[in-house]
């Protein structure tokens, strides 16, 4: 591991260890975020999972009966009978907070002219296999919209979690233990400077006591 | 006032009108890409794409994975599935675990 490049004295030994500390709780709340978030992705993923089997399920039911209606009838006849929808569709979107990640929270309303109408279009020209489709379709609206809110939330989620886990491991694995060295590093130069500076005072004792009464302890 | 915006062939998307959502047929890639560009900067928060029109397009649509708005998510088309919706339930969770552990139980 790389040891950070810096003048080995007490003030920046105090500094790094200060550094060291933070980054030790930076780095468990991280590590928290990242398991809690990793939690709350993976209940979100499974229902995403579900739901979308459920959706292209049923869609694919809605598109057979479509291909039926078509088939009954001609194209124009269907393309009028769908071109002005009764239904409208409004939509609000309000956003949640997971482990501060915002997330689409979808709310929809639908308004018809007349309650539970929702064909819009006379049963004359149209066949009874355009109705179920629609009928379906509708049925499958609130499931769409889920689908859509869940997925945007899981993708949002996964990169939150991409990022968090970049920055759990940055300090796991490269600040703390350059950290740790370099706090090492500092400690032993310290301690190695001591350690001569003591032999040099001892040595100078020695001479000073040899030059003032003519003995020391060294020859 | 946000809306919901469908995006694929003709005969996979007609249905949708009748729910009273926005509905954009396709025929080519360049119109898809225009129209998915132009829905994202306007009002829609929900954009459906068919997966037959989704696949040409997948790098226009990666673009606001990370975006809040709009959400773009793949459907079906008339051909039946391709699986891509759930090609992009499994990224995610690759993205997120490191490796694929909901597909495999």
């Amino acid at each position: 591991m790389a040891r950070l490049n810096v003048n080995p004295t007490r003030m920046v030994l105090t500094g790094l260890k200060k550094r060291l500390q933070m980054a030790r709780r930076g780095h468990k709340l991280l590590k928290d975020k990242r398991d809690e978030l990793m939690k709350k992705f993976l209940e979100i993923v499974r229902e995403n999972k579900v739901l979308r089997e459920e959706v292209e399920e049923k869609l694919k039911v809605v598109h057979s009966r479509f291909v039926m209606a078509r088939a009954v009838m001609s194209s124009e006849i269907v393309e009028e009978a769908l071109m002005f929808p009764k239904v409208e569709v409004s939509l609000k979107t309000y956003t949640r907070n997971i482990m501060s990640v915002d997330v689409p929270v979808l709310e929809f309303t639908t308004e018809t002219g007349t309650e539970g109408d929702i064909y819009p279009y006379g049963f004359a020209n149209t066949t009874a296999e355009l109705d179920d489709a629609i009928s379906t379709l509708s049925e499958l609206t609130p499931k769409l919209l889920k689908l859509a809110e869940i997925e945007k939330s899981a993708q949002l989620l996964a990169d939150e979690i991409e990022k968090t886990r970049r920055r759990v491991n940055a300090l796991e694995y490269v600040l703390i233990p350059n950290l740790e060295e370099t706090i090492k590093y500092i400690v032993m130069k310290l301690e190695e400077n001591e350690r001569s500076n003591l032999t040099r005072l001892m040595k100078v004792k020695d001479m000073m006591l040899e030059q003032a009464h003519g003995y020391g302890r060294s020859k | 006032m946000y809306k919901i915006g469908v995006i694929g062939e003709k005969d996979a998307v007609l249905g949708f009108i009748s729910l009273g959502f926005s509905v954009f047929p396709v025929e080519n890639r360049e119109q898809a890409e225009k129209i998915l560009a132009e829905l994202a900067e306007s009002n829609y928060a929900v954009i459906y794409i068919t997966e037959q029109t989704a696949e040409k397009i997948t790098e226009k649509i990666n673009q606001y994975r990370e975006r809040r708005f709009p959400a773009v998510i793949p459907i079906p088309g008339i051909q039946g599935s391709l699986g891509i919706g759930m090609q992009g339930v499994k990224k995610c969770v690759e993205k997120a675990v490191g490796a694929d552990i909901i597909f495999n139980e």
